[in-house]
């Protein structure tokens, strides 16, 4: 029997008959769309993302990612499966399901209709209520080492990090030591921002004279980015930071690099690095050529610099926009300034 | 500078002019500008140039700007929206081609920012709201055998407003610049230290006015549905469109309040230097958030609640059988209305407040899904066991079906603040919410627009290009928001003019042939309105029921007459005109011709439109005594109009008799024909009756 020669006739043959079923041939082309697109090359890797992560936080929230899209299809798939399924069988030309134009209800239908979805969410509620609690970004993650404490300013547009412990501070770069908790204390000095460094932790905003948390530990060596999710103006999309995760010696190596590098962080300083500016244009005022072109290294004058950031806004006085960074006024009117600066 | 320091043109000057840039400073960005005033411009001018040559600036007057009747006041909201949405679509576009071109677009960043700002706020403000709420002024009336809504002048006045709110967007593209702070307009990105120029004052001013608006839309509508049922009519035989009406009207009359209180908060701290959501004195940006979500939550549901109804009556009546699980279907929408005002903190799960609030919010978030998930189920098994015709509603409906589920899963997933905290601000959340609001909302409302047209116009739309624009729309809604949401995956921001990462290239290029691909939606659409217009008298359906539909809106000629019903129907079942075409009670001449009373037509609602556009448009130019005589004179219109002693007009009993006559005599005339046909010129609207 030659097979070979039947099995393309067979196919178009099939081909055909499939084309009878469907009435409506469109619907199909158009319904195997999503799937096309959903194969686009992903080939380039990106690497700013939690699908990639490099420590326990942004891992878990992956795997929860992929919990939550695999147990909602419980409740999806019956509509992609049977929506084909109804539209052929009960299609007016040519169907050959029974007409019962006045059925209207079925009790165990009903029951299974509100059921799955209801047990699907159920089961998802649990997970959700267990995940957020464990995932609680100002819950301090365990480690063997103390946490390392990083003060973060969001300014425009860029950020700044404060080391209070280790009196160093930087900006368009943050340096991480692997295994060690990180706990992060964050603040804007400007309009609100959203601090973001997916590959290890969620976002979380930053409002003028406020704080907010956050918490997480690296346990992969390797470099990503961070950056604000906000739109604050013009700066925005170039508001990106690197993320160094280095070993501890490394680390070490890195903050007497700062220290021996850095310039001193005094007001007239900050008030320079609040301006509305972006990091490059920064680097061209400030950077010494010992710095790396992409990062700003800072020691600090002011162990309490960011607690006078945050309590500025609460001194019971107006602030006039020469006097809020961000606004584009700020800087401009320097006697006035005099003893509201940090 | 003072408030009151201001000449007689405010802050106007020539350099507000759109044009003014493109002169001193070319560039591309202000080209694009210039090209999208000078459309506004040539649009005006045309516009009111083909009036005046072919004379209707009085049947204009006289038959739609003073108007009363809810058709037509419906149709002029849909108008209206259709209108803005060409708009909105375009500058969609815009963006899609700069985020294609990334990282060397043509656009500057606040240029960009505008095109986001005002592609939001138009198509929630300006083309869902008055799409939804000219719809269901053209339809609920109808579906509850009523003369009218109950506040006929009122239902004048929300239009008024509204169209007032969205030109005075359209002028923001001629005189001065819009927001650039989103359509949510966060402050304190958005307050005058930050933004000082005359941007949010537009946002503010066009949202007070059109949410004022929609809350008086809001109250019409449930006071309609509630008093002004036909008799027999309980509501559980209302048709489901009406009951997601009634859900949505509620919701209207809760959700606008809050965001008109944000809006005027952020308008007194802009104005008055009050200290609401300022980063000094105390303010605090937080509780603008609440307030925004505290509406922006509902508003979704408000929008989408109809447009289910619109599926639900598409469903039924394209499967010839009855709507399945009718009851569940009520219960799934009261539920859906009542948690839709549980859940605005998922907005922002990521203020930094105790993973117990998130929990909280997150499982509300995600109980909606149950009942969402119910309706879906009643859809398809509406189907199952009917006779289904894919006519260019049912292909919109269809691809809601699958597409919506879709939007659904994104929708859970995004209700675990784990998860949100990695795709928050994302474009993964940008294509979350167009999943759910173009096969929801916009292919709901397009159905309605193809069903019940022939109702409003008396001829069938173009079923062919119908068709293709409906495939047209799901073929570029899912070529374009699709990739974003891999994007997102992979951390693309939403809201970026540009970006570096090179991995998010190929996802913005085909997003960019999706977008084309949406265009082209919208030309058939054009189209297919123009060669229906052309076919006018070949598609003419004079009987009223072109699709063998099911509920009262179909059992009286098409188009409707002005007084709707010669004699006010009797209700005795939930599929009211099917039983009635079943037992043979249907097209019955009234027992007794009656006089019939109906509001006439009045000034009022075009007055104030005129009255608060200038008003508005004083206050974001800070020029005080127009202002302040526009607000006078809009006080003195009211007052004048309430001294309007006949306000009613009595059409005569000989003259309904006359109209139903002959009609009656049309339909003895007329040959019934069969679903085969419904999409031929046979099809007069009389349907056979095929079981």
């Amino acid at each position: 029997m030659d097979w070979n020669t039947e099995a393309p006739v067979r196919l178009l043959q099939y081909w055909t008959r499939l084309r009878g079923y469907i009435g409506c041939r469109p619907f199909w082309l158009i319904f195997s769309l999503p799937i096309l697109i959903f194969l686009l090359p992903h080939s380039i890797h990106a690497t700013e993302t939690f699908l990639e992560p490099l420590g326990p936080v942004a891992h878990e929230q992956k795997t929860h990612f992929f919990w939550a899209t695999a147990l909602t299809m419980v409740a999806i798939l019956p509509v992609f499966a049977l929506v084909p399924v109804i539209l052929i069988k009960y299609r007016r030309k040519k169907g050959k399901g029974i007409y019962a134009p006045k059925w209207e209800s079925y009790g165990p239908l009903e029951l299974i209709m509100w059921g799955v979805p209801f047990l699907v969410i159920f089961v998802l509620s649990f997970m959700l209520w267990r995940a957020t609690s464990m995932l609680d970004p100002y819950k301090e993650i365990e480690g063997v080492v103390p946490p390392i404490q990083v003060q973060v300013v969001g300014l425009d547009w860029k950020w700044l990090f404060i080391y209070p412990e280790l009196e160093i501070a930087t900006v368009g770069e943050l340096v991480v030591p692997v295994h060690t908790p990180v706990s992060m204390i964050l603040t804007s000095d400007t309009v609100m921002q959203s601090f973001w460094i997916a590959a290890l932790a969620g976002q979380i905003y930053v409002m003028p004279g406020m704080t907010t948390k956050l918490n997480f530990i690296a346990t992969k060596h390797g470099k990503t980015q961070g950056e604000n999710t906000q739109y604050t103006g013009k700066g925005f999309t170039e508001q990106k930071f690197d993320v160094l995760i280095k070993s501890e010696e490394d680390f070490q190596a890195w903050v007497a690099q700062v220290r021996a590098n850095g310039i001193v962080l005094n007001p007239q300083t900050y008030k320079r690095l609040a301006m509305r500016s972006t990091r490059k244009e920064m680097q061209k005022q400030l950077a010494t050529p010992q710095m790396p072109s992409n990062a700003l290294y800072f020691t600090l004058s002011d162990p309490q610099l960011f607690q006078s950031i945050v309590m500025r806004y609460h001194s019971g006085k107006p602030l006039s926009m020469e006097e809020q960074p961000g606004t584009v006024k700020f800087g401009q009117g320097e006697e006035k300034t005099e003893g509201a600066q940090p | 500078m003072n408030i009151t320091d201001y000449g007689w043109l405010g802050k106007l000057s020539w350099d507000s002019i759109v044009f003014s840039d493109l002169i001193s400073n070319f560039s591309v960005s202000a080209a694009v500008g210039s090209t999208a005033g000078a459309i506004v411009i040539f649009a005006t001018v045309a516009t009111l140039a083909l009036l005046t040559w072919f004379k209707v600036w009085g049947t204009l007057w006289s038959e739609w700007l003073t108007s009363t009747d809810h058709k037509r006041i419906g149709i002029m909201y849909i108008v209206f929206a259709l209108v803005m949405m060409t708009r909105g679509l375009l500058e969609g576009m815009v963006m899609r081609a700069q985020q294609a071109a990334a990282p060397d677009g043509f656009l500057y960043a606040d240029h960009f920012a505008q095109l986001f700002s005002t592609h939001g706020t138009i198509m929630i403000f300006f083309v869902a709201v008055p799409f939804v709420v000219g719809l269901v002024n053209l339809v609920m009336p109808l579906q509850i055998g009523a003369r009218d809504v109950a506040f006929p002048v009122l239902n004048q006045i929300s239009l008024a407003v509204t169209v007032a709110a969205g030109m005075l967007l359209m002028v923001s593209l001629v005189v001065g610049e819009f927001s650039t702070g989103g359509w949510s307009a966060y402050p304190p990105y958005t307050g005058g230290d930050f933004n000082p120029g005359v941007g949010p004052d537009y946002w503010v001013w066009a949202i007070v006015f059109s949410g004022a608006g929609t809350t008086l839309t809001g109250i019409n509508f449930t006071v309609t549905i509630l008093k002004c049922r036909a008799v027999g009519m309980n509501f559980f035989r209302m048709p489901m469109f009406c009951w997601t009406v009634l859900c949505s009207s509620i919701l209207m009359i809760f959700a606008m309040p809050p965001l008109s209180v944000a809006a005027l908060m952020l308008g007194f701290d802009r104005y008055l230097d009050f200290h609401f959501f300022t980063n000094d004195l105390g303010g605090n940006m937080m509780n603008y958030a609440n307030l925004f979500w505290l509406f922006g939550h509902p508003e979704v549901y408000l929008l989408v609640l109809p447009a289910y109804g619109v599926f639900s009556e598409v469903f039924s009546t394209y499967s010839a059988k009855r709507l399945y699980g009718y009851k569940s279907l009520v219960f799934a929408t009261m539920s859906i209305a009542v948690l839709s005002f549980t859940v605005w903190l998922h907005h922002f799960f990521t203020m930094g407040q105790s993973p117990t609030i998130n929990i909280v919010f997150g499982i509300a978030t995600m109980l909606i899904a149950v009942p969402t998930g119910v309706k879906v189920y009643d859809w398809m098994a509406t189907m199952y066991r009917g006779r289904i015709r894919f006519t260019t509603p049912m292909i919109y409906s269809i691809g809601f079906l699958i597409l919506f589920v879709i939007g659904g899963l994104s929708g859970v997933i995004l209700a675990n603040p784990t998860v949100d905290f990695q795709v928050h601000n994302t474009l993964f959340l940008v294509a979350h919410f167009h999943n759910v609001l173009i096969p929801g909302v916009l292919f709901g409302m397009l159905a309605g627009y193809n069903y019940w047209f022939p109702k409003a116009f008396g001829f069938r739309l173009d079923e062919r290009l119908g068709k293709w624009s409906a495939y047209l729309w799901i073929i570029g809604f899912m070529l374009t928001f699709f990739p974003l949401y891999g994007a997102g995956l992979l951390g693309m921001p939403r809201r970026s003019f540009s970006y570096m990462d090179l991995a998010f290239k190929p996802y913005m290029v085909v997003a960019f042939i999706g977008a084309m691909v949406v265009l082209c939606a919208l030309i058939s659409l054009v189209l297919q309105l123009l060669v229906s217009l052309r076919d006018r008298k070949k598609n003419r359906v004079p009987v009223g029921d072109p699709w063998d539909g099911r509920s009262l809106e179909w059992s009286i000629p098409a188009p409707a007459p002005s007084y709707n019903f010669a004699e006010l129907p009797r209700v005795t079942d939930r599929d009211e005109f099917t039983e009635a075409k079943e037992q043979g009670r249907a097209y019955q001449p009234p027992k007794i011709y009656r006089d019939i009373e109906i509001p006439k037509n009045n000034p009022l609602g075009f007055l104030l439109c005129v009255l608060s556009g200038i008003l508005m448009f004083a206050l974001v130019w800070y020029m005080w005594w127009l202002a302040l005589l526009s607000a006078l004179a809009i006080i003195i219109v009211v007052i004048a109009s309430t001294f309007r002693w006949d306000s009613e007009q009595i059409i005569p009993a000989s003259q309904v008799q006359q109209d139903t006559e002959r009609w009656l005599a049309l339909v003895n005339n007329t040959e019934p024909v069969g679903r085969d046909l419904e999409n031929t010129p046979q099809n007069n609207g009389y349907a056979k009756l095929e079981h």
